[in-house]
């Protein structure tokens, strides 16, 4: 784990690349971010439930899409974090890229079923029902799955080494879902509404319901980060611990060894 | 390239030598398109209407069942490592251990759907619709199936890992068979739009797949 480098030149990556340095940066920085992101969260929940206007057509209902879009995003950011961790495992063959990508499922999974979950609670009062099988939910849903696999696959193997690098595979392999689903809307004539956010010609919705999304969308990736990182510190303190013991146990054999051979 | 060849010819060699495979994956087809009736009632129009999508899923589902074979005899007998360690790049042995699956395996059940499809009273004009579709999706099916079986070679409960792999890659293929079909019967969208992303998936698979088996057989047998 720690890793004595004593070249003089490194690059800012391989600095922040080495564990104990990782550890020691991410302890400062944790409080700093929980903390704006508690901010930020806070406010943009009152921004959300005092300051925008109802829309005209869905009434107070509209207000689920400040945890819904945010939460959305972040589904498909966490795969997009785990995909470029797995790059980063397999080409450069870093212990702490694999903590991330490790780190990274169960939160994006959590976001995407958030995303799902509120959605459909949406979907009841504007659509008439609680779950279509429309493309960009299909699509959600199917990205849900694929990070069940990565988690039930890493389970599943003993040895963690290879286990990180069977899901560094599967992870890139299953990157191929996020333009599906970015484009599922544009490709496909369906319920969901198009992309009204991101889009070249500018965003088609309202800035009094805009600035407060954007808020919320900003106060969650800070919460995603900061639970990403508090994640990817417990798996490296786990990983410590784990390797103690394993020397721990040597060590016992060791002293008892010649005595079971006697 | 001559190794290539080897390779698919041994292993369908196998397949056919050993007997059984390709017959379970066919008669566990059989019995699950059965089912379907006792299940769902004889309401002939109801089973015409969903008999292309029972047909794919139940087809899905036959070909993971051969999956977990592609690897598992020759890892248990030791050749997979000498395979791994050969002159021929595993990318490209991969690659024909899935052509052989696809042969073996995908060819005989696409054949085999129409015949089931008279169980189901499947429209007349579907039948070449739905072999086409089967023919041009299968290979997805057996490439992105080559992943998993490579992905879960060491696992612990490695078949039913495998069907949480793979069954969501398989989505796009069923949705776009599925489609076309629909389509050529007189449904709302074009045949050709469907059929041509059917076979993009596939030629999509074709490069990916080999290629992510191979880095996975590479970490499992070094």
């Amino acid at each position: 784990m720690t890793q004595t480098n004593t070249a003089p030149q490194q690059s800012l990556t391989q600095k922040l690349a080495n564990p104990t340095r990782f550890m020691q940066l991410s302890g400062t920085l944790m409080p700093w971010l929980a903390g704006a992101a508690a901010a930020l969260i806070l406010y943009a929940l009152y921004l959300a439930f005092f300051v925008a206007p109802e829309d005209y057509q869905q009434g107070q209902t509209v207000k689920i899409m400040f945890i819904h879009v945010p939460a959305a995003w972040l589904g498909m950011m966490g795969y997009a974090l785990i995909a470029i961790s797995s790059f980063g495992y397999l080409v450069f063959r870093h212990p702490l890229a694999d903590v991330s990508a490790k780190a990274a499922a169960p939160l994006g999974a959590a976001f995407t079923f958030l995303a799902l979950a509120t959605g459909s609670l949406w979907g009841k009062p504007m659509w008439g029902t609680y779950w279509v099988w429309d493309a960009r939910l299909t699509s959600m849903l199917i990205l849900l799955f694929l990070y069940f696999g990565l988690m039930a696959l890493r389970s599943a193997i003993d040895d963690e080494a290879l286990a990180g690098k069977l899901c560094a595979v599967l992870g890139l392999v299953g990157v191929t879902i996020l333009p599906i689903i970015k484009f599922s809307v544009d490709w496909w004539n369906t319920l969901h509404q198009p992309a009204s956010v991101i889009r070249m010609d500018g965003p088609t919705i309202h800035p009094d319901l805009l600035w407060p999304l954007i808020v919320s969308a900003l106060g969650f990736s800070l919460l995603f980060f900061a639970l990403h990182m508090k994640g990817m510190r417990n798996e490296i303190l786990r990983r410590r611990l784990r390797a103690l013991t394993m020397a721990e146990v040597d060590r016992a054999r060791g002293v008892s060894a010649p005595a079971a051979a006697e | 390239m001559s190794g290539f060849w080897t390779l698919l010819k041994r292993d369908l060699l196998l397949q056919v030598r050993e007997g059984g495979a390709v017959g379970t994956a066919l008669g566990f087809y059989l019995i699950v398109v059965a089912m379907m009736p006792l299940g769902l009632g004889p309401d002939l129009n109801l089973l015409s209407r969903i008999a292309p999508g029972v047909l794919w899923i139940a087809l899905l589902l036959a070909a993971l069942l051969s999956l977990p074979r592609i690897f598992e005899a020759d890892d248990e007998d030791g050749s997979l490592e000498v395979i791994a360690t050969g002159d021929l790049p595993l990318e490209l042995a991969t690659a024909a251990k899935a052509l052989a699956h696809w042969i073996s395996t995908g060819i005989p059940l696409a054949l085999l759907a129409p015949v089931l499809g008279l169980l189901l009273n499947l429209e007349l004009s579907a039948y070449p619709v739905l072999v086409a579709t089967m023919l041009v999706g299968t290979p997805a099916i057996s490439f992105l199936g080559l992943v998993g079986a490579a992905l879960t070679l060491r696992a612990r409960r490695g078949g039913l890992l495998l069907a949480l792999l793979v069954l969501p890659l398989y989505i796009p293929t069923l949705i776009f068979g599925i489609a076309a079909i629909s389509a050529a019967t007189g449904g709302p969208s074009g045949f050709q739009a469907s059929f041509l992303i059917l076979g993009a998936i596939s030629l999509f698979s074709l490069v990916i797949g080999p290629v992510a088996a191979a880095a996975a057989i590479r970490f499992q047998t070094q």
